[in-house]
């Protein structure tokens, strides 16, 4: 029920600027993931939507009301935090309930809510322990629930998931997604995990350096990068890179070959980048020296040697490849992408 | 027939050696100190002629008699009564200094945060009799001398390092992430102090309070030097130590160490938290 405005939003620590003039609108209900490596910024914007950090510049907005000047209390919003923030001193009921009481609601309207969402996050059997005897995992379904339970416009998260183990990682990251779509609630999500933004997003902010380079739903990030910094941060293994040489009208020069490309860019070289799975064997194509051959069980990662240049290419399982051979790879023209080195931005 | 079934032995030797030292090391200090307190409580509770005879007893004979001399002693009950005050008042007035100081110094970050940490333990580096002689004319001065809230302040001022160092450690101890979260949950920062860190370490500032009250009530120079007429179980002792019999001397001595005792030992953990070895 409410939709999240940040505009022109800057903040400075001393003479640092960890985030430069960022926009951003995050539609209700939606579910965005602020991506990016660590020191990016992201975790400082999630901070400044909810309250604990101001901005030094620009304004945040939910649900059409300005908040930036408001406490975190006063914004609708209820947060995750990365280590849980489960209360010690009180059971798990009082914890889920905490927010409620402080809203000063009657005992059975707090007692059914918290159960409600006790229920939700699967903790029923849990509510009369404190924070010392829960697991990682459950501890995390106390701060979610916790969560929930405040009934809030916006759901803040920030890393929730980093300090479970992979297997847990896997079983909560569908469970959150199910139970934020059911409570309609807008969540921003921050994670440094792109498989966890992929898998959750309805919108990925990718950030970089302070800036964001890119909001876009994850298919779109993932086949279409708007920056050399998100082809090569997103994918696993991340995007090939190749130097192109204009061949006049259209036509570039990749490594020995001749593709087409954009026309628009002048005579400047081009960065040529293509997906490890999007290039298949063919009688014409990419020669490529295969360096070291990686059987992964679905299919074959190969990482070779393109006239001196790393380039990875994930084939057919059944494949037979040893290191030293030459691979003819032909990339699928519609999957190439194209970057000025100049200013890194994607070329049409 | 190698080196190593030649050493085995030997090894085996100084690890026993290294064993009995290390044993013998720990009963004697535990005899430096336990022996003296066990004379004492002995010599307390035995009836004023054992004590004063010879051969000295070993082992306490549960007579009250010196206890009951003691009490009866003129001006012993109101000394002890003096004592409990001002090491209330020294307990009470230090933490409420004491807290909100160690909060700061782990929750903000302002110009000067290392300089003041030095400063407040600097506050023990000079001795008490260098300060007592400008500290005596300035309490004449305003009125405070001989008061019970004179002598109170000064011991306030010579536990609050503790009461800063110990509850410092105590709120780093716990998560800022704890009080964000309970921001979010509708918490001003004062609800969120009282709602969230105060449960959290009460159990600390109330091992604090007490290692307060303990310092004040061990303290005996200031109380010597401040107080004439109101004078702390310490000083009265101290007055009348060369004129009282041996017997009102041990009593006194044990009423003095036992409460400390007692208190320092509840408190422990968190006198160990205060050197910043973990205590969870």
């Amino acid at each position: 029920m409410a939709e999240i405005q940040i505009k022109n939003v800057a903040k400075r620590f001393g003479a640092y600027q960890a985030l430069h003039d960022i926009n951003l609108t995050i539609a209700d209900q939606e579910f965005m993931v602020l991506l990016g490596a660590s020191g990016c910024g992201k975790t400082t914007l999630l901070r400044i939507i909810c309250g604990l950090e101001t901005a030094t510049e620009g304004e945040v907005w939910i649900g059409g009301r300005r908040v930036d000047h408001l406490a975190p209390k006063d914004r609708g919003i209820a947060m995750v935090f990365q280590n849980y923030a489960v209360f010690p001193h009180l059971t798990v009921f009082e914890n889920i309930g905490f927010g409620l009481r402080m809203q000063k609601l009657p005992d059975d309207v707090v007692k059914k809510r918290v159960e409600r969402v006790a229920g939700l996050m699967h903790i029923e059997m849990l509510l009369k322990r404190y924070s010392g005897e829960l697991s990682g995992g459950q501890r995390q379904r106390v701060a979610v629930a916790r969560a929930l339970a405040m009934e809030p416009d916006v759901i803040l998260m920030d890393e929730p998931l980093s300090n479970l183990d992979a297997l847990l990682r896997m079983e909560m990251r569908a469970e959150l997604k199910g139970v934020l779509a059911e409570s309609k609630t807008t969540a921003v999500y921050v994670t440094h995990d792109q498989v966890e933004a992929m898998s959750m997003a309805d919108r990925i902010s990718v950030m970089h350096q302070g800036r964001i380079v890119q909001a876009a739903s994850p298919i779109e990030v993932y086949r279409n990068p708007a920056a050399e910094f998100v082809a090569s941060f997103i994918g696993n293994p991340p995007m090939n890179f190749l130097q192109a040489t204009s061949a006049g009208d259209g036509k570039w020069n990749v490594a020995g070959k001749v593709v087409d490309g954009p026309r628009a860019a002048a005579n400047r070289p081009l960065q040529f980048a293509i997906r490890p799975e999007d290039m298949a064997p063919a009688n014409e194509g990419l020669e490529a020296k295969v360096r070291i051959v990686e059987p992964l069980g679905a299919h074959l990662l190969v990482t070779c040697d393109v006239e001196g240049a790393m380039f990875r290419a994930v084939l057919d399982s059944d494949m037979v490849v040893k290191p030293g051979d030459t691979l003819t790879l032909a990339p699928q023209a519609d999957r190439v992408r194209w970057f000025d080195p100049e200013t890194t931005l994607a070329v049409a | 027939m190698t080196d190593a079934a030649v050493t085995a032995p030997a090894t085996a030797d100084t690890r026993k050696a290294g064993r009995f030292l290390y044993i013998a090391g720990v009963v004697l200090l535990c005899a430096w100190v336990l022996v003296p307190i066990y004379f004492l409580m002995v010599n307390t509770l035995s009836s004023p002629e054992t004590v004063n005879s010879f051969p000295k007893p070993f082992f306490p004979e549960f007579d009250f008699g010196s206890l009951q001399f003691f009490a009866g002693f003129a001006g012993m009950l109101s000394a002890l009564k003096n004592s409990i005050i001002v090491a209330a008042m020294t307990m009470v007035m230090s933490i409420l200094i004491g807290a909100p100081a160690g909060y700061a110094l782990s929750r903000f970050d302002f110009r000067g945060k290392e300089l003041f940490r030095l400063l407040i333990l600097l506050t023990r580096a000079f001795p008490l009799p260098l300060l007592a002689l400008p500290l005596a004319v300035m309490f004449i001065q305003t009125g405070l001398d001989d008061t019970k809230f004179g002598l109170a302040l000064v011991h306030t001022t010579l536990a609050i390092p503790f009461a800063v160092l110990i509850t410092f450690s105590l709120f780093s101890g716990i998560p800022l992430e704890l009080e964000e979260a309970a921001w979010t949950l509708g918490c001003t920062r004062l609800t969120a102090f009282t709602k969230v860190v105060l449960p959290l370490i009460l159990p600390g500032i109330t091992a604090s309070a007490i290692f307060a009250f303990v310092i004040s009530w061990n303290e005996v120079f200031a109380a010597a030097v401040l107080t004439i007429e109101n004078r702390t179980l310490t000083a009265f002792l101290l007055q009348s130590l060369d004129t009282s019999p041996l017997h009102l001397k041990f009593a006194g001595g044990f009423i003095l160490v036992v409460p400390a005792l007692i208190f320092i030992f509840a408190v422990r953990k968190y006198l160990f938290a205060m050197w910043g070895i973990a205590n969870r």
